[in-house]
């Protein structure tokens, strides 16, 4: 495959974890094992109890596995402690949640500024300026100052996306990034993964929903804590014109 | 993360919740404040105490015959002692100069004053001319008497402005007049200047003094002294003067090492100490009270930090996942706890100041604010920020990101 010649983001090499859930261990994770290159759209799927949360969280450097191996960026993640897991998540991941997870009562700007805030060798100009790009680049740019409850869920997840982005991070991790959203606002948003993915971003999006394979260019299930599939998607479907094509009726 | 930014962000939170963080601070101003203005009413009731023992002359030394301290036996009044003699004070006036400035000797007559038609009774104090500088006293018109009057036991006196008043109720000069003494003349040569009433309701100035040998020898026809009071250079040598005192009475009676005095040497310190210690009781008093409601404002803040750290959980999930370390979610809480406190603080402090200048102008009491009393409140109450922020900022420093973020 051609992805050999890329950059490796994320090596996973049988990864476990294991919850002591009173007497028992429950098994999230038995031996998880793949590698996702610079450039890569991923969609993580799996039905609820499969362990794609525990994975995400793997992924996202909140939690660490039992047993096994993660390099995030040829940085071996597992060992290292709380405070150097905090600084990796800032400098290098970028979360888009299910329900946006913005500040309340906070102008636009500020939320996407809210990573910037936490690396001091980032100037207070420089923070306004790159959440400003980011707002611009995600279609804000008009919104600059709305606050958050003065946005529509579509508008919401945008600034999620920018707050994402404002970082620079070597990869972006979205949790149902469309689960709370319309269709017509999930395929706007799907548009603009795409339009990220275009632009060399590498992005990982768990999700549920099965349709969303068809928009990625690799698909991994999860079933029981093993991966059961992993295949490339060389007929990415555009979501731009699935939005076009969608019926009129639903505005 | 720099600390600009964390003060950036407890400042919004402090923000977006301005009620709840003003009633959050209510417990702190009313706090602060209250320390302030108890301190005030405590400290202003001791300083008009101690003004009016000082008027009454703070480094006074009062030797008295007798010692109440021997135990057993009957007990005379000092009055009626006579272990106090003039040697005693000739003595004293000559060595004890080292911690001590002013000598007189007391002889103390009791009677009536006659003048005219009038009469008016009080007693007649023997004293030296330094008497006016012990007390505090000083001469409104005419003049003291000298050293030859009391060398040559002159019948002459001083007297103060409620004699006056009595004696010559029409206003006329009393200098010079005669007046009779238990029919002894004696010739007014000044009037005191008046000092009102001290603080027990004395009137300090009903008062006659004359040369302390005049009163020995044609009013009570004694040898003995009544007392002596002498005058510390200064507050603090007082100690050493009553040593010194002692040491030289003690050798003039003969005294061996093991025997008690026959006599007693006090100072106006004990006296000033017992009258404050009533006050500095009502302010340490006081002040507990005040420290109490500062602590229950510290509650408070522990309570409403609580609250904030439970309802922002899933802020604090968010931020934990775009890189906040514990450190930085404890600095958040901890800032905006020391924020609320310190702002109360303040604004405590001006009502504090505020309320005590509202009982003095009102009320007329007396007030004062010492620069100690202000910063110690402002800083217990930032540390009751610290301390009471302390528990609610870790316990949202600890929280695991995975479950904050999905907590509903």
């Amino acid at each position: 495959m051609e992805q050999k010649n890329k950059k490796a983001i994320i090596q996973l090499n049988s990864i476990r974890r294991d919850f002591q859930v009173g007497d028992e261990v429950v098994h999230a994770l038995r031996g998880v094992s793949f590698t996702i290159y610079e450039g890569e759209f991923v969609t993580i799927m799996g039905t609820s109890g499969s362990g794609k949360s525990t994975l995400l969280n793997t992924l996202g450097c909140l939690d660490t596995p039992t047993s096994g191996e993660y390099y995030l960026d040829g940085v071996e993640v597992r060992t290292m402690s709380k405070n150097n897991r905090a600084l990796l998540r800032n400098r290098k991941i970028g979360f888009v949640f299910q329900n946006y997870n913005l500040l309340p009562k906070t102008t636009a700007i500020e939320n996407v500024e809210l990573p910037l805030m936490y690396n001091s060798s980032i100037s207070e100009e420089q923070r306004r300026e790159k959440a400003i790009t980011c707002l611009k680049a995600v279609g804000l740019g008009e919104r600059l100052n709305h606050k958050s409850n003065q946005m529509s869920g579509g508008q919401q997840q945008r600034v999620a996306i920018a707050r994402a982005l404002v970082n620079d991070p070597v990869i972006i991790l979205a949790d149902e990034a469309t689960g709370n959203l319309d269709t017509k606002t999930s395929f706007e948003i799907l548009v603009l993964f795409q339009e990220l993915y275009a632009k060399g971003r590498t992005i990982i999006f768990v999700t549920h929903n099965p349709e969303l394979s068809q928009y990625s260019s690799r698909n991994i299930v999860l079933r029981d804590g093993h991966v059961v599939e992993d295949s490339v998607n060389t007929n990415i479907a555009s979501a731009k014109e699935a939005l076009t094509n969608l019926p009129k009726t639903d505005d | 993360m720099n600390f600009r930014n964390l003060l950036k962000i407890a400042l919004r939170a402090i923000g977006n919740n301005k009620l709840r963080s003003f009633l959050t601070m209510l417990g702190i101003i009313i706090g602060v404040g209250s320390v302030i203005a108890m301190l005030a009413i405590g400290q202003g009731s001791k300083q008009s105490i101690q003004n009016q023992i000082s008027e009454m002359g703070s480094n006074m030394i009062m030797i008295n015959p007798g010692n109440r301290d021997k135990p057993g036996g009957a007990r005379m009044s000092s009055s009626d002692m006579q272990t106090l003699k003039n040697e005693d004070y000739e003595s004293i006036q000559s060595k004890c100069t080292r911690y001590a400035s002013y000598f007189s000797p007391i002889v103390k007559s009791s009677g009536q004053f006659i003048c005219g038609n009038n009469n008016y009774p009080s007693s007649m104090t023997g004293v030296s001319q330094d008497y006016l500088e012990i007390s505090k006293l000083s001469v409104a018109e005419g003049d003291m008497f000298t050293y030859q009057d009391i060398k040559s036991s002159t019948k002459v006196c001083v007297i103060g402005k409620t004699i006056k008043d009595n004696l010559f109720p029409n206003g006329e000069d009393p200098i010079g007049k005669v007046i009779r003494f238990n029919k002894i003349p004696f010739t007014i040569v000044g009037v005191l200047t008046s000092k009102g009433y001290n603080s027990y309701g004395q009137d300090q100035d009903d008062v006659v003094l004359a040369p302390y040998t005049t009163v020995q020898k044609r009013v009570s026809a004694i040898t003995y002294l009544n007392a002596i009071y002498a005058s510390a250079k200064s507050e603090s040598v007082t100690s050493q003067a009553i040593a010194e005192i002692e040491e030289v009475i003690r050798t003039n009676h003969k005294l061996k090492d093991g025997d008690s005095s026959d006599f007693s040497v006090r100072s106006q310190e004990e006296l000033s100490s017992m009258m404050t210690s009533t006050s500095d009781m009502m302010t340490k008093l006081l002040a507990c009270i005040a420290g109490i409601s500062l602590i229950v404002g510290g509650i408070g803040i522990m309570n409403i930090m609580y609250v904030s750290v439970t309802e922002r959980t899933r802020e604090i999930g968010l931020r934990m996942s775009v890189g906040a370390r514990g450190i930085d979610i404890l600095s958040q809480f901890l800032i905006e706890a020391i924020l609320i406190s310190v702002t109360g603080g303040i604004i405590g402090v001006f009502i504090g100041v505020g309320a005590s200048y509202v009982l003095k102008f009102f009320l007329h009491w007396p007030i004062y604010i010492q620069m100690y009393s202000v910063v110690l409140s402002f800083l217990v109450c930032t540390l009751t920020g610290v301390v009471f922020g302390w528990y609610p900022a870790k316990r949202a420093s600890e929280l695991d990101p995975i479950e904050a973020i999905r907590y509903e």
